[in-house]
């Protein structure tokens, strides 16, 4: 028969029992818990400016732009069969870097067939190119918008005629107020003219590339649009 | 027995003082004195510091038989980074990181200042030779195996230094601001864009918002001028500390030199 065991002592109390100098119940040892001490006080004291420091760097990136709207010009101003050229401010206070041409033209049947609504009785084009963002012109004999970096060619609904770009031109939200026409954010379009939340340049938007490419907090299209 | 050494030449022989030396008890010249002088600095700091281990450790290494000059590029590439720095540093005195005021800046820069179309273009002509310099560097160390066990780590630490490299030929392209750096930005900027998912999100972090906006060109310039080169400067100490301690390889072509006794299949 086998002889009764002792049962074993229970680990915790075994260690503790090692630690020198411990007192009854002491499950690690002072030199460890300040040690432990230590180092978390030296994390919290660099998360304390750390994280506020990181936070700063990459505020700008959730600060949503308010839309704000231009004058442009008298309604007849802008013909419906050619677009005429105008200065535009995207960013205020830079000078001439914060400017771009935009190209306006009254709504037209004969080429548009996008649904109508109060933002598009004018069409505004921007002249960012779509596959890396040099600036294109309109080419009025050709009736195309042509870019001199890599040889992107749009037709004249700004769509993708040829070369690297990988959806049409972005467009600017316009209204007519006041007899005067308004031209207010930019948004970007697929090859359907489908209306999108502004991409960068490069980004397609057929197919899964608007989930590839998600919209940024930073700038939205306007709502119910 | 005798002493079979030939005699040294006359010429060679130690030669007795002459009178007019009075015998080495004469006050120290100015240039011992001096020297005195130094060596007592440096005695003083050592004491202090036991640096002279280090930079022993440092500068007096075994190097292997077949060193050649194409080991002088990660120095070359070492030199080229203290050039940009020492220029670098000048140029920042004069320059204006504000949309409105860059081009101004630069324009007096180049134009009206002392030297400063030279030194702007050691810092600009210097970037290419850097960038150059590197990739040699890089071939190099690829093409003389010098990147297997145990110095896998200094490739790695290497890789990121290009990198880092590259970078700064991005942020400073842009500051110039001219036409050509404002578009080569845009494009550049579109170029990382297109990484899917996170593409957008970086592409706002470097513009600091959706457009190209008032404090853009301030970002650049941060992280031209201080992020980057402290990033640099931390990780070519780690690359120098590596190379001192590991040591640098024997090119390919070089056979070990095998004892004369010891046997064959020991080869």
């Amino acid at each position: 028969m086998a002889r009764e065991r002792k049962p074993p002592k229970q680990k915790q109390t075994t260690e503790a029992a090692q630690i020198p100098g411990a007192f009854e119940g002491e499950t690690i040892s002072r030199r460890r818990f300040m040690t432990g001490t230590v180092h978390a006080a030296g994390g919290i004291a660099a998360a304390a400016f750390t994280l506020p420091a990181v936070g700063l760097a990459v505020a700008p990136m959730f600060d949503k732009q308010e839309p704000h709207w231009q004058v442009i010009g008298p309604v007849a101003d802008f013909p419906g069969e050619t677009y005429i050229p105008r200065t535009l401010t995207l960013v205020r206070g830079i000078g001439d870097v914060g400017k771009s041409t935009v190209y306006i033209r009254k709504y037209n049947t004969k080429f548009d067939n996008e649904e109508r609504d109060e933002y598009n009785e004018f069409i505004a084009i921007s002249t960012r190119c779509m596959h890396l963002g040099c600036p294109v012109r309109f080419v009025a004999a050709s009736e195309r918008f042509i870019c001199p970096c890599h040889g992107g060619v749009y037709d004249f609904q700004g769509k993708v005629d040829g070369g690297p770009p990988v959806r049409p031109l972005d467009r600017f939200y316009t209204r007519v107020r006041n007899g005067h026409v308004e031209v207010g954010p930019r948004f970007s379009v697929n090859s359907e003219l489908k209306r999108f939340s502004p991409r960068d340049p490069g980004m397609p938007l057929d197919g899964v590339g608007q989930y590839l490419y998600p919209a940024r907090p930073s700038v939205r299209k306007l709502p119910n649009t | 027995m005798a002493n079979l050494k030939p005699p040294l030449p006359r010429a060679l022989r130690p030669q007795p003082r002459r009178p007019s030396e009075d015998n080495g008890h004469a006050e120290p010249g100015r240039k011992e004195k001096l020297a005195q002088k130094g060596i007592s600095t440096i005695d003083w700091i050592d004491e202090r510091t036991s640096l002279s281990g280090g930079a022993r450790w440092l500068m007096f290494r075994k190097i292997p038989k077949g060193t050649n000059w194409f080991y002088t590029l990660g120095s070359a590439s070492l030199f080229a980074f203290l050039s940009q720095a020492v220029t670098g540093v000048i140029l920042a005195m004069y320059y204006d990181p504000s949309a409105t005021r860059a081009y101004e800046s630069m324009r007096y820069l180049t134009n009206e200042v002392f030297l400063g179309e030279f030194v702007r273009g050691m810092h600009k002509w210097g970037s290419t030779v850097m960038v150059i310099l590197v990739f040699l560097h890089m071939a190099r160390t690829f093409f003389f195996g010098a990147y297997k066990y145990p110095r896998e780590l200094n490739w790695v630490i290497g890789v990121v230094l290009l990198i880092l490299t590259l970078f700064m030929s991005f942020t400073g392209y842009l500051l110039p601001f001219d036409q050509r750096s404002f578009w080569a930005t845009t494009v550049g900027v579109a170029i990382n864009g297109t990484g899917p998912l996170v593409g957008p999100y970086l592409n706002d972090f470097m513009r600091a918002g959706p457009e190209f906006g008032v404090t853009t060109l301030a970002r650049f310039y941060a992280l031209h001028m201080l992020v980057l080169p402290g990033a640099i400067a931390a990780m070519i100490g780690a690359h120098l500390y590596l190379v001192a301690r590991l040591g640098t390889t024997a090119p390919p072509w070089m056979k070990a030199d095998i004892p004369a006794d010891s046997r064959k299949d020991d080869a």
